[in-house]
């Protein structure tokens, strides 16, 4: 009993107060900025490895960044990641970021279904499914309610069944194999369900877009409610897209 | 008996591997396995050659630290005899084999489908009509579970045949994950592409497999590994290590519902991972493991703020670690749990800590040392009982140690490096072998350049690959409400398994 109390006290205070505004630690690669510095154009978008980047003029998508800093470490006058990391989207347009754009990414709350906000303000249950996932979104989905980041407080977790959920959270790129349990999982849900992509491979296929033991028509044939960029995704972009989603008016 | 011998990180010449008949291929590998625990099979695969379909051996020996290399093209149309005949840790290969290619092998057990890849040789087998082992009973119940799961983790199916609450047999049935990585090495031809493909191999192994694949693209090249490229890629295998183990115990406590270890152990994760994060700008270390250079220089503030962070995790995870080990409530549920005996492991080849979890001295740190682990003089963690409890012990000891070697290699920082101003390029006609231990085991990418230097194959294997079988029989004559903590004290990995 007083061992527990113990380390109980010696935890100190670990949660984060405010997930809006909390600082990052070090370096981080949240949202881009591109400059309007000339620079060979042609080499910057050959250099993207997931051809993230378009030029005339120079735009980074967010859904196919993989987040290397490649581009950066290259270009260090023309691209610059910083830390913010309230990078996720409602729409897909929002993620590509043009040079000269400064401002941060924000979601229109005219844009998001009235239902969303009508039943999901205060409670949002969601059923994960990893559709050939590579772990890292499970572990920082996963890292989302430790006694860090705590997204429970805000009523928002993760459930076992879909027959519980709201929507489903996709990770990963979506192989051939998975394709027909993520229809089953979806089916299972009640309407109305949302659906959130969460990480670049999930978003646009990543690294593995293109690959024939993909098959990414679900993604086509359903619309989607949140895009939350990252390979993977800060635990802080996911609660704060979530947040911005279902509660902002 | 025709092999030639390879170091670790070791190139050859594709044509100075010697190719001989089956019968003779077959002889030499039995003869390598049969009676000899030291050595074992790290890789044995197939790829398309102008004269057919040629396999290739890789049989590491760690006692001489070395790796016997042997192929052989079998004859079309013959019946060649499995070498799952003679050791069981050949069982999945061969699988993958047969699936890949459709060599059929006689005498082997039950020649199922691995991941059903997106270019197995039979496009009739589907994922949805996977063979399960089946009994008639009508005693007996069938469990079936996933691929989709309650919890947030990887999609795979587990098949359990039940007497009540007893497992007699489960049954694991993966390639959900399948997103045709090998193709993708091969098909990708940037340099830089082919990094992210190796650091999404797995999301949890990052360290490990960009880093196996940082070597192994060095030795094909011809380049030495620098000291600051050693010293990065340690570092973050060491940290990576610690930050798995340690979300790895969080999980094994949540199972046994012991919340308070369960949340000090989640939240102790965070600040190694959020020390990546500092030093290379990812949570999970993507960006810091690349060939020839390394991107993020670690300074001596970085150093110092290493020590700070670990002089407070390490009083506060010795103090829970204690409070785990010594409640009786904690301990009935671990002990006796899960057991895999020397014996089980030795025959299915299992490697990393779910085989030292079982007595079996298997560690790459110390068998075929690289970076910067022939000067750490590695004692390996070994257990004996095979049990859950073992498995989270070797976890617990083996962060203390990551932590000692931690301190000891950031004592002496490396000079950074300048980048190479040009790209190296690839030798042609080589195979080329990296062996790493990373906190699931031991992870072999094999390589072979054709005659213009570029990817003709690539081969991945993951400890998963083994170790999967591991778990099957841990769960044997155990409840099934103790599946979870058995799973959780492996942990192993869909996606490296699938690729």
């Amino acid at each position: 009993m007083f061992d527990n109390i113990k380390i109980l006290y010696h935890q100190g205070k670990q949660f984060i107060p405010d997930v809006r505004k909390a600082e990052l630690p070090g370096i981080f690669r949240g949202r881009p900025v591109i400059t309007t510095a000339r620079v060979d154009e042609r080499a910057l978008e050959e250099l993207c490895p997931v051809n993230a980047i378009s030029i005339q003029p120079v735009t980074i998508d967010l859904g196919k960044c993989a987040f290397c800093g490649e581009c950066a470490r290259c270009f260090p006058g023309k691209i610059s990641f910083t830390t913010d990391y309230h990078i996720s989207a409602n729409k897909r347009e929002r993620l590509f970021i043009r040079e000269g754009d400064m401002e941060a990414i924000t979601m229109n709350p005219a844009t998001v279904r009235k239902e969303i906000h009508q039943l999901f303000r205060r409670s949002l249950k969601l059923r994960q499914v990893s559709a050939a996932g590579d772990n890292s979104c499970e572990w920082e989905l996963n890292a989302c309610n430790n006694v860090q980041f705590d997204m429970s407080r805000f009523g928002i977790d993760f459930v076992a069944s879909p027959r519980h959920a709201d929507g489903i959270v996709i990770t990963g790129p979506i192989s051939v194999n998975m394709a027909e349990p993520l229809q089953l999982t979806y089916d299972a849900v009640p309407d109305p369900k949302i659906i959130v992509l969460a990480g670049t491979d999930a978003i646009s296929g990543g690294i593995f877009a293109g690959s024939p033991a993909l098959d990414r028509s679900f993604i086509e044939r359903y619309p989607v409610d949140l895009y939350i960029p990252g390979n993977p995704p800060h635990p802080l972009t996911i609660i704060n897209g979530l947040l911005d989603l279902t509660r902002m008016r | 008996m025709e092999y030639i011998t390879l170091k670790n990180h070791q190139t050859v010449l594709v044509n100075e591997i010697p190719e001989t008949d089956y019968d003779d291929f077959f002889e030499l590998n039995s003869w390598l396995i049969t009676d000899h625990p030291e050595r074992h099979c790290v890789n044995y695969f197939g790829y398309k050659t102008a004269s057919g379909i040629k396999l290739l051996s890789c049989i590491a020996d760690d006692e001489k630290h070395v790796i016997y290399v042997s192929s052989c093209i079998p004859a079309t149309g013959r019946l060649i005899k499995s070498f799952t005949s003679f050791s069981l840790s050949f069982e999945k290969f061969e699988r993958e084999i047969f699936e890949n290619f459709g060599i059929f092998f006689s005498e082997h057990p039950w020649l199922k489908p691995v991941r059903y890849p997106f270019n197995r040789s039979d496009k009739s087998k589907t994922i949805a009509s996977y063979p399960f082992y089946r009994s008639g009973s009508e005693e007996l119940h069938e469990v079936g579970v996933g691929p989709v799961h309650a919890g947030v983790i990887e999609p795979g199916h587990f098949r359990f045949l039940c007497n009540g609450e007893q497992i007699l047999h489960l049954e694991i049935q993966l390639g959900y994950q399948h997103r045709g990585i090998e193709h993708l090495f091969i098909e990708k031809k940037n340099l830089l592409q082919r990094v992210l493909l190796a650091e999404g191999i797995a999301g949890d192994s990052v360290a490990e497999h960009a880093g196996t694949f940082a070597y192994l693209w060095e030795s094909i090249c011809g380049v030495e590994p620098t000291p600051e490229v050693n010293f990065t890629r340690t570092l973050s295998l060491e940290l990576e290590r610690i930050s798995i183990h340690t979300g790895d115990l969080s999980a094994v406590c949540s199972d046994i519902a012991y919340q308070l270890g369960s949340a000090v152990l989640g939240r102790l994760r965070t600040p190694i991972i959020n020390f990546m994060q500092e030093w290379g700008g990812n949570r999970l270390g993507k960006g810091l493991a690349r060939p020839f250079a390394t991107n993020y220089h670690f300074t001596k503030e970085l150093a110092e703020r290493l020590n700070n962070m670990l002089d407070r995790y390490e009083p506060d995870f010795d103090e829970i670690v204690t409070l785990l080990f010594s409640l009786t409530s904690t301990l009935s549920r671990l002990e006796r749990t899960g057991a895999v005996s020397y014996n089980d492991v030795l025959s299915i080849g299992a490697v990393g800590m779910a085989a030292r979890a079982s007595g079996l001295n298997r560690d790459i740190r110390l068998s075929h040392p690289y970076g910067l682990y022939h000067q750490l003089d590695h004692k390996p963690v070994i257990k004996h009982h095979g049990d859950v409890y073992s498995r989270v012990q070797v976890r617990k000891e083996e962060i203390k140690q990551s932590i000692e070697y931690i301190r000891h290699i950031i004592s002496d920082l490396p000079a950074p490096q300048i980048e190479p101003t040009s790209l190296p390029k690839p030798q042609p006609g080589i195979f080329a072998i990296a062996l790493s231990e990373g906190w699931r085991g031991e992870v072999c990418h094999c390589a072979i350049t054709d005659n213009n230097g570029e990817l003709l194959v690539y081969k991945i294997k993951d400890p998963s690959f083994h170790n999967w079988m591991a778990l099957t029989l841990a769960v044997r004559n155990n409840e099934i409400s103790d599946f979870p903590i058995c799973n959780k004290s492996f942990n192993l990995s869909y996606c490296g398994h699938d690729l």
